[in-house]
C-alpha cells in the first residue's frame, strides 16, 4: 500500500503506526505522530492501523525564534 | 518596590526578557543560558521529522520551570498556523502560541492579515496568542480584540540584530495598545532591548544575538540586565531631553557672588 509520509508517496507493508516509525528508523521519544490530521498519542500508536492513502506527519520540535 | 511582574494571559513572570532555541550551536548551551539569563519564557518550532539529522529532544534541555511558547514559522496561511499550533498543544507544549505567518520569503515580513485570523481561531481555543506583526497601530487594536494575549510588533528583520528600525511605530503602539507589547525579532545589542524597555515596551524577545554570541549564557545575562535597567528606567519616568544646557551645579561662580 501507498501512504502519504510527510508529504510523499511512501510504500509501505507496516500494520501499526509503531511499526512505521520503527521502520523509518526513527526515535520515538521526541517525535509527534499525526494520523490522518489528528495527533495520535504514543501510547496508542500500536494501535493505529495503517490503511492505504493513511496520510501520516511525523513530527517533531526542533529550535526556534 | 513592589513586585512588577509580566502578565501574559493567565501567567504571571519576572523576567521580562523572553529568548529563543534557535540558531545555538549545540542544544546543551541552552540550558546554561537559561539558567545564567533568568528568561522564563522559551520559543521551539515545530517540522517534519529528518531522520538524517540528530533526533535529540530539544524539549529535554528546557527546564520545567520555563514556559514553552511554539511558534508558528514555517505557516504560509492562517490555517497552518491553526493546525500547528493545535498540535503543539496536543504535543503537551500548554496552551502558549506565537503566531509567526510569514509569506515574504526575501525580508521574512509577518502577514498581520493571516496572523489576525488565525489570532481569532485560536484565542477562541483558549490559546495565549502573541502574535508576531508588522508595527501598526490598527492590527494592535484588531489583535487586542481578537483576543490575543500581547502584540509582538518587529524591531528589525528577523535576525539582522539591527534593533529598533521601527522605534517610531513601536512608540505609537506602546501608547495606544491595551495589549502588553513585547518587541520581537532584530534586537542584536543590549543596548537595544534596554532601549526598547525604556520606550516602554513590556517585554522582549532576543533569540539570534544570543544564540549565536560566543558566549550565550554571558550573553543572555548582559541582555537580562539591560533589560531590567530599561525597565527600571520607564518606571523611574526619566526626564526628557533639553535642547539647551542645564547646570547641575550652582550657577554661581566659585567665591564670587
Amino acid at each position: 500500500m501507498k501512504i502519504n509520509l510527510n508529504g510523499k508517496l511512501v510504500e509501505t507493508h507496516c500494520h501499526s503506526l509503531m511499526d512505521l516509525v520503527e521502520e523509518q528508523g526513527l526515535n520515538p521519544t521526541s517525535l509527534i505522530a499525526e494520523y490522518n490530521f489528528a495527533v495520535v498519542k504514543q501510547e496508542s500508536w500500536g494501535h493505529i492501523h495503517i490503511k492505504d492513502k493513511d496520510n501520516i506527519e511525523l513530527l517533531s520540535f526542533v529550535g526556534g525564534g | 518596590m513592589t513586585k512588577d511582574l509580566l502578565t501574559l494571559g493567565n501567567k504571571t513572570f519576572s523576567s521580562r526578557l523572553l529568548t529563543g532555541t534557535g540558531k545555538f550551536a549545540s542544544k546543551t548551551l541552552i540550558a546554561p543560558m537559561l539558567a545564567a539569563s533568568g528568561s522564563e519564557i522559551i520559543t521551539v518550532a515545530l517540522r517534519r521529522v529528518d531522520p538524517t539529522a540528530d533526533q535529540g529532544n530539544i524539549l529535554s534541555h528546557i527546564p520545567d520551570t520555563v514556559t514553552l511558547l511554539p511558534n508558528t514559522s514555517g505557516a504560509r496561511t492562517a490555517d497552518e498556523a491553526v493546525r500547528i499550533a493545535r498540535i503543539a498543544r496536543e504535543a503537551g507544549c500548554g496552551d502558549f502560541i506565537k503566531i509567526e505567518v510569514i509569506t515574504d520569503m526575501q525580508y521574512l515580513m509577518p502577514d498581520n492579515y493571516e496572523t489576525l485570523k488565525a489570532t481569532r481561531i485560536l484565542a477562541k481555543e483558549g490559546f495565549i496568542v502573541l502574535p508576531y506583526v508588522m508595527p501598526d497601530i490598527t492590527i494592535t487594536q484588531q489583535l487586542y480584540d481578537a483576543g490575543a494575549s500581547a502584540v509582538m510588533p518587529l524591531g528589525s528583520p528577523i535576525g539582522s540584530n539591527r534593533g529598533l528600525e521601527m522605534r517610531s511605530m513601536i512608540k505609537r503602539i506602546i501608547e495606544i495598545s491595551k495589549l502588553p507589547v513585547v518587541v520581537d525579532a532584530g534586537i542584536g545589542r543590549p543596548s537595544q532591548a534596554a532601549e526598547a524597555m525604556e520606550m516602554g515596551a513590556d517585554a522582549v524577545l532576543v533569540n539570534t544575538a544570543i544564540a549565536t554570541s560566543g558566549d550565550p549564557a554571558l550573553a543572555g545575562k548582559a541582555f537580562a540586565m539591560a533589560v531590567m535597567a530599561g525597565r527600571m528606567a520607564f518606571l523611574a519616568n526619566l526626564a526628557g531631553k533639553n535642547h539647551l544646557a542645564s547646570a547641575s551645579s550652582p550657577l554661581t561662580g566659585f567665591l564670587r557672588e
